[in-house]
């Protein structure tokens, strides 16, 4: 919701480098009409986005400005959390931290149980999709727990651990092992019997057929997994947050609600959204880097 | 002491269950292979053709009877018996290097050093003429140079028995003739033992020193077994108005569409 603060700017460029362009001399056109292409082809991917927003931007703005409306317009939003945004590192002690710190907190939470379901998960995967047995055993247990809503492992983790902090993080490990060990198991399910008969005619032991074959040749499934994985990490950390206190980005919702801040949670709700998008684009990234040449046949 | 061919099929059956329901695919095969000769298999689709080389490669179990390799048992796969695959089977995550390096490093880890194991690869690479290309990955060059890599790594395996499984089948006519030249040019320099299957008559006579050919299935048997009596090296064009050659193809021909003409059903 703040992009258009970042975009408006180059919406604004492109005209005016246009008008530029035709004023030059003729001698220098080549080079000049080429940039106006280029700008052209971004203008193309940035003027859709930043009408939209502007639109959405203007009708909250007309609906909110109204006397007696309950939310805040983006006017008064902006003006209410500007202390928030220009210093997100600011420390009073306490929960009175700056943004940064509330985010910071809740990464942190979700590292620990993501990559803790990320090694868990791909292991468990890895013997649900190679073995028959296993997967007979095991595959309904999955189905059934993996329905189960990841706030709703909330109490009996608080239970178990009697301490917040590792609830929240059993939260998060519950909530994105699911997707991770059930697209694992069908990425091995699915690694080519051509593959296999190389293996086989190699004679690669288990662990070298694991580390050589297994790994590369689900690695496609296994990030689908975990991109799947830490996109509801994310989702379920702010909800387990409200409930359990303490520094997050969560219970910084849930703590300017209590205290009638509107402005607060919809400048934390940009947040979130930001954070879930940047974390998904990493996920996405690495996993573009390691399975090159993986998926292309 | 009896001799004995360096490759025996002897007396194989191979049936596949599903369920209740027995499937005989093969049928009291028995073969011999001397060493350095080329052996085709030829048959029509369905037959089992592919069956018994996966059976020789330990790929599958036989029901019966058995496979030796210098008269001892073989069971389980191994690279003695390197298989070129069909669709050439190349992991898409190596380059081309490195899909040759991961045999030569399984199959000479204590046998060769660092330096002899590189030297060893480029060596095959250079043999089937793609070691220009070592450093692409398979989805960056051709079908027919991929099949060439496959060819590679399956060399350099040191198979005494090389098994070719329709190794040319999925390309087209001029590549395959290509590629049909460097296997010769390369039969000719190693002498291996090779064991291939085809559905393509010329490429049998072409490249064979026997021919095998497949009645159909189900429970194929061998029907028939035809020396090809021709000098090597063979060159393609002036074989293709040798009386010997044609003789040959049109033995095969009969066989395949005269005697044992393709059933639909089969």
């Amino acid at each position: 919701m703040n992009m258009p603060l970042v975009k408006t700017e180059p919406a604004t460029v492109t005209p005016a480098a246009t008008a530029m362009v035709l004023a030059l001399p003729p001698k220098r056109r080549a080079l000049a009409t080429r940039t106006a292409m280029v700008l052209g082809k971004v203008a193309e991917r940035v003027v859709p986005p930043v009408v939209v927003i502007a639109v959405a931007l203007l009708i909250w703005e007309l609906l909110c400005r109204r006397a007696g409306s309950t939310l805040p317009p983006p006017s008064r939003v902006l003006s209410d959390t500007w202390e928030l945004i220009i210093d997100p590192f600011f420390d009073r002690g306490g929960l009175d931290k700056g943004l940064f710190w509330h985010l910071s907190a809740s990464l942190q939470r979700v590292a620990f149980g993501y990559v803790l379901a990320s090694f868990v998960g791909v292991a468990l995967g890895t013997l649900v999709g190679q073995s028959t047995w296993a997967m007979r055993g095991l595959d309904p247990i999955f189905q059934v727990l993996r329905t189960v809503p990841p706030l709703a492992w909330l109490p009996l983790s608080l239970a178990a651990f009697r301490n917040s902090e590792p609830s929240a993080i059993f939260v998060i490990f519950i909530t994105a092992i699911w997707p991770i060990i059930i697209n694992t198991a069908v990425g091995i399910r699915n690694i080519p019997q051509d593959y296999r008969n190389v293996a086989k005619v190699l004679r690669l032991n288990q662990f070298e057929f694991f580390y050589k074959i297994m790994v590369p040749a689900a690695a496609p499934y296994i990030f689908t997994g975990l991109r799947i994985g830490i996109g509801l990490s994310w989702l379920a950390i702010v909800a387990a947050e409200m409930l359990i206190g303490g520094v997050g980005i969560g219970f910084f919702i849930w703590d300017a609600w209590n205290s009638s801040h509107i402005s607060e949670i919809i400048l934390a709700l940009i947040y979130v959204g930001l954070v879930g998008f940047i974390l998904d684009r990493i996920v996405a990234g690495v996993a573009s880097v390691v399975t090159r040449g993986t998926s292309a046949n | 002491m009896p001799t004995y061919p360096y490759l025996k099929i002897d007396h194989v059956d191979k049936s596949f269950t599903r369920g209740s329901t027995e499937t005989e695919v093969l049928k009291d095969i028995t073969l011999g292979i001397e060493k350095g000769e080329y052996v085709s298999i030829i048959g029509h689709s369905g037959c089992g053709k592919s069956t018994l080389l996966n059976l020789v490669a330990g790929l599958l179990p036989v029901s019966a009877g058995c496979v030796l390799l210098e008269n001892q048992e073989v069971n389980d796969p191994g690279p003695d018996r390197a298989v070129v695959f069909q669709n050439h089977s190349l992991l898409p995550w190596l380059t081309v290097y490195a899909n040759v390096k991961i045999a030569v490093d399984k199959v000479f880890s204590n046998a060769k050093s660092k330096r002899e194991r590189h030297d060893w690869i480029m060596h095959n690479l250079d043999l089937v003429q793609m070691a220009h290309a070592k450093d692409k990955r398979p989805a960056e060059i051709s079908g027919g140079m991929k099949q060439r890599v496959g060819l590679a790594r399956a060399l350099a395996m040191e198979p005494k028995v090389l098994l070719l499984d329709e190794p040319f089948g999925a390309l087209d006519a001029l590549t395959r003739a290509h590629l049909q030249d460097s296997v010769m040019a390369i039969h000719t320099k190693l002498g291996n033992t090779v064991l291939m299957i085809t559905h393509d008559v010329d490429e049998a006579v072409l490249l064979s020193d026997r021919i095998v050919m497949m009645t159909n299935g189900p429970a194929a048997r061998i029907g028939e077994i035809l020396d090809v009596p021709l000098q090597r090296p063979r060159k393609r064009l002036a074989l293709a108005g040798d009386a010997t050659y044609l003789k040959c193809r049109q033995r095969v021909l009969e066989f395949l569409y005269e005697r044992h003409h393709f059933v639909e059903a089969a």
